[in-house]
């Protein structure tokens, strides 16, 4: 089975969140990027674990700039074969997966899997994204999978039930908390994934659907209350009062 | 031209996002002087469907049966494709759970129209089409403008609010030639509990500081009182000392209730990012240090064994007053 898995550089959870040009762009300055924790904890690892169960190759790919490679390459350190990045800025959701797209148009890929969604942008587009592009179909959130043949068992968790499913390949997924259990790549992955081939692809005319025009910062909080343990009926009484939330 | 909204129905009702969804085009379209038009998925019965027209539909498209019944996004992509094409629309909304997350990229892509997801607010349509939403798991609000001719929002649930207006609106059957997708519906297994957590209004949830399983009884019988949904914090998913569809946070789900009440939970940032939209936050934690009391409008610095029976207590108390 051949996989492809699409992985996004995202800022470090603990990175400062903060702006500069007249608040129109995010400040990198500082900033410790990671892979995306659903695409290397969910995506990637499930993808693994299925190549070493059944035999194929692993292919990641991004959009994204030289500087990119670093992220790359620990994701190579993971355990996946080999890398595409389209030497692009992520300009929008749709250029990325646009461009993922095309690529993929030109190989014969069984199944692409997409973190659920990204800690920067939040915007769970790019899975639904590259399916209707390339006309395959496409299962959101994907908690579970197992492959057999060309046969995929997913589990679905939506509203309060899981959903069992049944697809075939080719098929677009996006990982899901309950996919894998993350993984720390040991020295022997960090040394191999040093010679492991990265190529990079000229991106493809697409036009961007949308900008951010400027960022602001959500309001502070006025501060906590902190109430007398030993008097839970205040507690019981502010947030019926006063926060009006029972 | 009008503004259409996707509308999900689930075991013969409409869903809350539903109404929000109506509410939300209905601001969208008086902006711009047009009308809404709401497209129902899904089986329900004629009074449920046509209350849509009290929260600003003018027209309602129906499309039932067993195709339409179960979340299927190519099929669902596609009959939105139709609607929109029939209607004259250049503005789909959507809200941004399950089904919308599903469908609005798919449509997106399909119709070339520009997509922002997870919008906090309604648009503002002078000099520009532009839409608010949260970035960096709520650390930041990023103002976004679509450029394309098409445009589709998918509002974060339970940021707007149904707003009934009164009004009726016309009801036609909706039955688009789509073909369902080649994925088959095997099995739906319903999970525990009563209340589907990225559903809830109210949620109770506990970590560690609850030092195993065996502990859950006095978390859920809080949140049994409270008519509240359970969660927990991900050393606790991934201990199994509860299902992991519980877990929220960065990795885990993201919710925004009204209440989220938080027991033994230190509050590391990545916990914070699943939770940190909710409108009241209560944390319960023996540590006067825990991160989480920053990020608390109300705290209660103690021992969750010796705090949380007198909790239950005083809920009991208080509903039994409130009959």
């Amino acid at each position: 089975m051949n996989i492809l898995v699409c992985i996004s550089k995202v800022p470090d959870t603990t990175s400062k969140i903060s702006f500069t040009d007249g608040n129109s762009k995010f400040d990198t300055n500082g900033v410790q990027w990671i892979v995306n924790p659903s695409d290397e904890w969910y995506a990637l690892v499930r993808a693994l674990e299925l190549k070493e169960a059944g035999g194929g190759n692993v292919t990641i790919i991004t959009v994204g700039n030289a500087e990119d490679d670093a992220v790359i390459r620990k994701a190579l350190a993971i355990g996946a074969d080999d890398a595409v990045r389209i030497n692009s800025d992520a300009k929008d959701s749709y250029y990325v997966a646009a461009q993922i797209a095309e690529y993929a148009k030109t190989k014969s890929f069984d199944l692409i899997i997409t973190g659920n969604q990204t800690i920067d942008y939040n915007n769970a587009e790019v899975g639904g994204m590259i399916a209707e592009l390339i006309g395959w179909d496409y299962v959101t959130p994907c908690n579970k999978l197992d492959v057999t043949g060309n046969t995929c068992k997913i589990e679905s968790e939506v509203g309060g039930a899981t959903r069992v499913l049944e697809a075939t390949t080719p098929l677009v997924i996006s990982a899901a908390k309950g996919m894998a259990e993350a993984r720390i790549p040991n020295m022997r992955g960090i040394m191999a994934a040093r010679t492991k081939p990265i190529a990079v692809v000229e991106p493809a005319a697409i036009s961007p659907q949308i900008k951010i025009n400027v960022f602001e910062l959500p309001p502070a909080k006025a501060g906590v209350k902190m109430i007398d343990p030993e008097n839970m009926d205040e507690l019981v009484k502010l947030l019926h009062t006063e926060a009006k939330v029972i | 031209m009008s503004v259409l909204v996707f509308v999900e129905a689930s075991n013969g009702k409409i869903k809350k996002a539903g109404f929000e969804g109506v509410s939300y085009a209905k601001n969208t379209a008086d902006q711009l002087g047009s009308t809404v038009t709401a497209v129902v998925f899904g089986n329900a019965d004629g009074a449920e469907v046509s209350s849509l027209g009290e929260y600003g539909a003018s027209k309602i498209m129906h499309a039932k049966g067993d195709l339409f019944n179960n979340l299927d996004a190519a099929a669902f992509t596609a009959a939105m494709t139709t609607a929109a094409e029939k209607e004259n629309a250049d503005i789909v909304i959507f809200p941004f759970d399950n089904a919308g997350k599903a469908i609005a990229p798919r449509l997106s892509a399909k119709l070339k129209a520009g997509l922002v997801s997870g919008a906090l607010s309604y648009p503002t349509t002078s000099g520009g089409f532009k839409v608010k939403k949260n970035v960096f798991s709520g650390k930041a609000i990023a103002e976004v403008e679509i450029t394309t001719a098409k445009k589709i929002i998918s509002f974060t649930p339970n940021s707007v609010g149904a707003k009934k207006l009164g009004g009726s609106a016309t009801v036609e059957d909706f039955a688009p030639s789509v073909n369902a997708s080649k994925i088959k519906l095997v099995e739906v297994k319903k999970q525990e509990g009563d209340i589907p957590l990225p559903e809830a209004e109210l949620v109770v949830s506990a970590g560690r500081g609850m030092k195993g399983p065996e502990n859950w009884a006095m978390v859920e019988e809080l949140a049994k009182i409270l008519g509240a949904a359970t969660a927990c914090s991900r050393p606790v998913a991934d201990a199994h000392w509860r299902p992991h569809h519980e877990h929220v946070g960065q990795t885990g789900i993201a919710i925004r209730p009204n209440l989220y009440i938080a027991i033994g939970i230190s509050g590391a940032i990545q916990h914070l990012a699943g939770v940190n939209q909710s409108k009241v936050i209560v944390v319960i934690n023996n540590d006067a240090e825990a991160p989480f009391f920053k990020a608390a409008d109300y705290g209660v610095l103690g021992d969750a064994f010796q705090v949380l029976p007198k909790l239950v207590e005083a809920v009991k108390n208080f509903k039994a007053s409130q009959n």
